[in-house]
């Protein structure tokens, strides 16, 4: 077996950071120009921090909304069978499994994406140390610059920085590569909220569960009103009557009080 | 010695401890050509395991290029077989 791959991985970024510094004759062109990339990098690094985060806030958002709905669906399945209605219930609850597995997904997603989010955090302070070093570096080797001297020491200084660079790189890109994924996700998501498979966790529009459940309570309304209003055409005669009893026996009752108040008027006098 | 494990950083090792990660390297390769995920898996994690053991850090605003360098933690099987067979991976 040829070299192991720890072996090969270095020499993989080595030959990179020879063929650039084999692009300037003057090594002092090759640090300026090296500087002038790092300082890229990190505009970039930063930028990629930034995204990523933005990233994982649009994502902890939506699964905060996935979870509202969830417990929304979980309530109208109780709703539903308190009315009698197991198969709106069932539906409920099957829509419900349905947004948990979507919550388990992005769930997974996010906690890879804060992972790599902190990574970069980390990476892009060493990153900054080690420009701010190379910096440091480039200027001596400039001042006290003797050909032979100078390439020695940008040898180290450049391979080690663009080792650095090419790590860094890799893990802008992974991290862009997987915001990018999370978010073609996010947008699933949204695109189905939107068409109504799942429904708007807002609330505004209603789904078809609380359509028929708000047509049961009303049918039951309706139901009540309706026999109310049978019993009273029915038996419209007794109704009546219990009512005039009433009012006879109000009329009664005050004709009473009057007498008696004429009596304690006729016995005071 | 100094070995670089990609998104984590450089780390100071002794020379004699080449051996004993020569050793678990060959495993890893083996496991990269046998195309075993579950193999590279365990190969990935004993060597990036033993590296992080036997090492410490290498302050960061030190410029020095690694003698050996590791792919991250989270590599899959596909990615470290791209990393070996080709440079273009690697930007900049």
């Amino acid at each position: 077996m040829a070299d192991g791959v720890m072996k090969r991985m270095s020499l993989i970024f080595k030959s990179k950071a020879n063929k650039a510094l084999d692009k300037y004759e003057d090594p002092r062109e090759t640090l300026d120009y090296s500087y002038q990339k790092q300082m890229e990098l990190l505009q970039k690094v930063r930028r990629g921090v930034a995204d990523v985060a933005t990233s994982r806030k649009r994502v902890e958002l939506q699964m905060k909304k996935l979870q509202q709905e969830g417990d929304k669906l979980e309530g109208q399945a109780r709703k539903a069978l308190e009315l009698g209605r197991e198969d709106l219930a069932r539906e409920a609850l099957t829509r419900r499994a349905n947004i948990s597995a979507q919550i388990g997904d992005l769930n997974t997603q996010y906690e890879s994406l804060q992972n790599q989010e902190e990574n970069l955090v980390r990476q892009s302070k060493a990153l900054e140390a080690k420009v701010e070093s190379f910096r440091t570096q480039k200027e001596t080797i400039k001042a006290t610059y003797t050909a032979a001297q100078a390439q020695a020491q940008i040898g180290e200084a450049f391979s080690g920085i663009s080792e650095e660079m090419g790590d860094v790189g890799m893990a802008i890109q992974r991290a862009q590569d997987k915001t990018a994924q999370l978010q073609a996700r996010a947008s699933a998501v949204d695109e189905l909220m939107a068409s109504g498979a799942l429904d708007d966790p807002s609330g505004l529009a209603k789904d078809d569960i609380t359509r028929q459940l708000e047509a049961l309570s009303a049918g039951g309304a309706v139901d009540d009103q309706l026999a109310k209003m049978k019993l009273e055409l029915s038996g419209g005669g007794n109704k009546a009557l219990e009512s005039g009893n009433g009012n006879g026996s109000y009329a009664a009752k005050s004709d009473e009080i009057s007498d008696a108040d004429v009596l304690k008027d006729g016995g005071a006098a | 010695m100094i070995v670089r494990i990609l998104g984590e950083g450089q780390l100071v090792l002794e020379k004699d401890a080449l051996a004993e990660l020569n050793k678990l390297d060959d495993d890893l390769m083996a496991a990269v050509e046998s195309g075993e995920q579950e193999k590279f898996e365990g190969a990935m994690q004993a060597l990036l395991g033993k590296v992080r053991e036997l090492g410490s850090p290498l302050p960061v605003e030190e410029l020095k290029p690694s003698d050996f360098i590791l792919p991250s933690s989270h590599s899959s099987l596909d990615e470290v077989r791209d990393l070996l067979s080709s440079d273009g991976l690697i930007p900049g």
